[in-house]
């Protein structure tokens, strides 16, 4: 076998791959994740207290007393096991909003990158005058009108995601649409839908993925801001941005750690998720 | 240039028509009634068709839309649910609060951010540069809730120095201390993208011919710095400040909330929770022009310093 001398060539993709799993902040990024995610899949695994169990002789208990790591709220619940359990619904909601996003983003945005014309004058208007508005009041005004159940959130904040990513893939559908292999499928007599999916899609993987997982920091940041203000979580709920809300006033009687701790968890949760989008496009951009 | 200004006017303008059509719809033809709404699950149907003949919001979604937004136009919104007085006044003092608090927001962040890009982009690689960008990042993507509550918690209740909340009324130094916590937070959260901004342009610049030229014709550092790389870094930097205007915006409505301060984000987090439509919809709509008005500025003045654009060649 010759091969042995010769190096041998990587693939685009392959190459992205080694790339990132060198560096270190996807690596850092993805611990963080990966330790969220089990929090929300098994959180029984990391406590074992109930996070929604009360003791108000226990209220206010410092950290590290009577085996309180973390200290107890002001109902005497343990801070630790509201901070693990708190991963839940936010690693349910902002992935699940995400993937919405990003399947209605990229219909859209291939048919405005391929089809053209007066489609794409039409959503890029659309687009636009959704754009200029801040995410988190539409979702606002739409829960407030809507049932704040689960199923709205997750589609109030994916439908308000999909134009931007529209934009993204539009412009990189542009860039592709002119090239040889697209003129080929379209001489060869394949139809719109053939070349816009099969043949343009697998070609603009790099930033849907870009896009994917900034708009997933994204969607964990809206859905946190809403809870913080009261929609999207049920009261008592240990997510992170509710129990911020709920144990803020803590923090003048001079009890930091109720809604310290969960500013931390979900600050760890957003970098972590900013620091693979990071990692990733810094590989994909190259 | 002007050419430029007139199409992009237009364009606005369908942007905002297509505003009002969202925020109407979104507030008026999503299941269950405003009546149903602000009553709840639980109340007969007389009563909901009762409250929504009385607001206005019975008809054709036609002839409603068409009368919410003549009289918009006019600035009147109709009249508050909660507090039975025009959405426009309570509108109005809220808008004037978190104008404060914006300006003060843009005054610390821009400086400071468009500094922090530039020594990143001049120390491109080394230790300063990844603190810088990486710091910025982070922040960028934190709620501002989670830094604020550890703003207040140092400054506001170990040190002692500002209050941790409240309104801004009284002299300008008592207004400065409950703005300067909430104005940080919402700064923290601006600084990483003009940060990544300014030091993508100062990258880009440094590398243009045009630079090069500036060096080779014995200029100094500072005033190739100054006036060849800055200039044409703070371009970029501009949209970017633009288009987060829009996150500054939504940004008040968690910052207020948190500081309990009595601007327009604390307004609609209260109007959302009382189910206070007629507020919310101008509110939304509101902050909604408001943002689109910014882009269009910010649009206008890119086309400015780009001379392309400035001297009329289609862009």
């Amino acid at each position: 076998m010759t091969s042995e001398t010769q190096p041998i060539a990587k693939t685009p993709s392959q190459e992205m791959r080694s790339q990132l799993l060198r560096s270190k902040t996807f690596l850092l990024g993805n611990l963080g994740v990966a330790f969220w995610a089990i929090c929300a899949i098994a959180p029984g695994l990391i406590v074992n207290r109930d996070p929604a169990e009360q003791n108000l002789i226990k209220k206010w208990t410092h950290p590290f007393t009577d085996g309180f790591v973390l200290g107890t709220d002001r109902s005497g619940r343990d801070v630790l096991s509201r901070a693990i359990y708190g991963a839940r619904e936010i690693m349910f909601i902002a992935p699940a909003a995400t993937i919405l996003g990003v399947v209605v983003g990229v219909m859209l945005g291939l048919m405005m990158g391929y089809l053209g014309r007066v489609v794409d004058d039409i959503l890029s208007r659309i687009i636009e005058a959704l754009i200029s508005l801040p995410v988190i009041l539409v979702a606002l005004l739409a829960l407030t009108v809507l049932d704040a159940g689960r199923a709205t959130i997750i589609g109030v904040i994916g439908f308000l995601f999909a134009p931007l990513i529209a934009r993204t893939v539009r412009a990189a559908v542009l860039a592709e649409r002119n090239l040889d292999y697209v003129r080929c499928a379209e001489l060869s007599g394949e139809n719109s839908l053939y070349v816009m999916f099969v043949e343009i899609l697998p070609n603009i993987f790099g930033p849907i993925i870009v896009e994917f997982t900034v708009r997933l920091g994204y969607a964990v940041f809206t859905m946190a801001g809403l809870s913080f203000i009261g929609f999207g979580t049920q009261p008592g709920s240990p997510d992170w941005g509710r129990t911020i809300f709920d144990e803020r006033t803590s923090l003048l009687s001079n009890v930091w750690w109720p809604s310290i701790i969960p500013a931390i968890a979900l600050a760890s949760l957003v970098v972590s998720i900013n620091l693979i989008a990071d990692a990733i496009q810094g590989v994909v951009d190259k | 240039m002007a050419r430029y200004v007139i199409r992009r006017l237009g364009l606005a303008v369908v942007t905002l028509f297509i505003l009002s059509v969202v925020v109407f719809v979104v507030a008026s033809v999503l299941p269950g009634s405003v009546g149903r709404a602000i009553l709840g699950p639980f109340a007969l149907q007389e009563s909901v068709d009762q409250i929504n003949k009385e607001l206005g919001v019975n008809g054709s979604l036609y002839s409603q839309y068409f009368r919410w937004i003549s009289h918009a136009i006019r600035g009147d919104f109709g009249d508050s649910y909660k507090f039975q007085g025009p959405v426009t006044d309570y509108l109005a003092s809220a808008f004037w609060s978190s104008t404060k608090l914006a300006v003060l927001t843009l005054i610390i962040v821009v400086p400071i951010g468009i500094l922090g890009g530039a020594i990143a982009a001049l120390r491109k690689d080394q230790a300063s540069d990844r603190i810088i960008t990486v710091t910025g990042l982070s922040l960028a993507v934190t709620p501002e809730f989670a830094i604020g509550i550890v703003l207040i918690l140092f400054f506001a209740v170990k040190l002692r120095w500002v209050p941790a909340g409240g309104s801004a009324d009284g002299s300008i130094i008592q207004q400065f201390k409950v703005l300067i916590l909430p104005a940080v937070t919402l700064s923290a959260t601006l600084f990483g993208y003009i940060a990544r901004m300014t030091r993508a342009g100062t990258i880009e610049a440094l590398a243009a011919d045009y630079t090069r030229t500036a060096e080779l014709k014995g200029l100094s550092r500072s005033r190739v710095l100054g006036v060849h790389v800055l200039r044409n870094a703070l371009l970029p930097t501009i949209a970017v400040l633009a288009s987060q205007m829009s996150y500054l915006l939504g940004g008040l409505l968690v910052t207020e909330t948190m500081f309990n301060y009595k601007g327009l984000g604390l307004l609609i987090a209260n109007a959302a929770n009382d189910r206070d439509i007629p507020m919310l919809m101008a509110a939304v709509f509101v902050v909604g022009t408001f943002a689109m008005i910014m882009t269009l500025i910010a649009d206008v003045i890119t086309a400015w310093l780009n001379p392309r654009i400035r001297f009329g060649s289609h862009v």
